[in-house]
């Protein structure tokens, strides 16, 4: 598990933790507990590092525990998303509330990453059955 | 972060209550998000109203917004800073740059917003100063505010495809400001205009609205300026972002404006 506490001065203290968990050679999950914003760079980015190896083909995010996201946080999974495409793999999400899947239609982040209800369906459109 | 995600603190034991005991009628199905009211609503396209009538507004309405993912040119991260030193708090900085957004800016940039200020939803034409005395017509959505930053996002046919974030927090007894801005040049023709001295104007302009802000504190700072390419590949897939070119409607506007001012007797007159 990564936990980052973020925030400083005066911001409000809180708290983003994350696991990973791998599905085969080719798939990892994970995990976001907490607040994703700005700050969550650290975080997300060794979060992902641990996703990913040169089998990985999709990298799934779980937004189940998702408590809080800025605009700071959408830009950050830009960034990731970035990185994803350079190594050909897709990146999808799952767990959303409504209100997080009308902020990833909003910013068009749903043009470029798969939107899935639940672990299951993305899984299956991962190709693990 | 706002204030209102600071946890309530409460020396009181709190009473203990088996979920199970709840009835069903009273367990909401899904609790609001803290941050709900921070973010624009969903729309499909922009709108915009009550615009003064010196506003040109060519390239707003009936548009979208366009993340850095649907831009064409390289994807940059710029980051301008400026420190303030012995000045207000994040918060105050935040709300002070709100209310007077625009007269941060450089002359002959026209920011229209909402008489209401900057607020989560709010759509502000932009009329920019570009070389020949052309004004570029372009607008902004207000993606994201709270109490400590906010995020404009720009339509189809802005210069860039991207969002922009304004913000403030404490560092080593200071409060700092921020622009921090993510982007793509919209399409092929930005993408040259924006190699050939775009990105210079650009940080002039940002650099100029810092100062100006700092000084608004009555602090004299220079401001600092990253630049990170975060994606050097462009997406070609995206050149035909060019058919909502602001800059190529803006042009050919103010190519029709002596037409426009011959006949405007006449459409008088008929009504």
């Amino acid at each position: 598990m990564i936990t980052a506490i973020e925030g400083g001065g005066n911001m409000a203290q809180s708290a983003l933790s994350m696991d990973v968990r791998r599905v085969g050679e080719r798939v990892s999950i994970v995990d976001i507990r907490g607040d994703v914003t700005g700050a969550s760079e650290e975080a997300l980015t060794d979060a992902y590092n641990r996703a990913t190896s040169s089998e990985t083909r999709a990298v799934l995010f779980n937004f189940e525990q998702l408590e809080y996201m800025n605009s700071g946080g959408i830009g950050l999974l830009v960034t990731l998303l970035v990185r994803a495409n350079r190594q050909r793999q897709a990146m999808m999400a799952f767990g959303l509330s409504d209100h997080y899947r009308q902020i990833f239609e909003l910013t068009r982040l749903d043009d470029a990453i798969g939107i899935y209800d639940d672990e299951q369906a993305a899984l299956a459109a991962a190709g693990v059955s | 972060m706002t204030s209102s995600s600071q946890k309530p603190a409460s020396s009181a034991q709190p009473e203990v209550i088996d979920e199970s005991e709840i009835p069903e009628e009273v367990v909401p199905k899904e609790v609001g998000a803290r941050d709900a009211a921070n973010w624009a609503k969903q729309i499909t396209e922009l709108s915009v109203t009550d615009a003064p009538p010196e506003a040109v507004n060519l390239n707003v309405t009936g548009r979208r917004v366009v993340s850095p993912i649907q831009g064409f040119g390289r994807m940059w991260q710029k980051t301008y800073r400026v420190r303030i030193e012995g000045g207000p708090s994040p918060a105050e900085l935040i709300a002070e740059w709100k209310t007077n957004f625009p007269a941060f800016w450089p002359e002959r940039n026209n920011f229209y917003g909402p008489l209401t200020g900057i607020a989560p939803g709010e759509v502000a034409l932009l009329n920019l100063a570009m070389p020949g005395r052309l004004r570029l017509s372009t607008g902004v959505l207000v993606l994201y505010a709270d109490e400590e930053s906010f995020t404009l996002m720009t339509p189809e046919g802005h210069m860039f495809a991207g969002w922009i974030t304004f913000s403030a927090f404490e560092a080593d007894g200071a409060t700092v400001a921020q622009a921090q801005v993510l982007l793509r040049a919209n399409d092929p023709v930005y993408e040259v205009g924006m190699m050939l001295g775009g990105f210079r104007k650009e940080d002039v302009f940002w650099i100029h609205t810092l100062r100006k802000l700092a000084a608004h504190f009555g602090v004299e700072a220079e401001p600092e300026k990253q630049v990170v390419c975060v994606d050097k590949k462009r997406q070609w897939k995206r050149a035909g972002n060019v058919r909502h070119n602001a800059a190529i409607r803006s042009g050919i506007y103010a190519l029709g404006a002596p037409v426009r001012a011959v006949a405007a007797p006449f459409r008088r007159a008929g009504g």
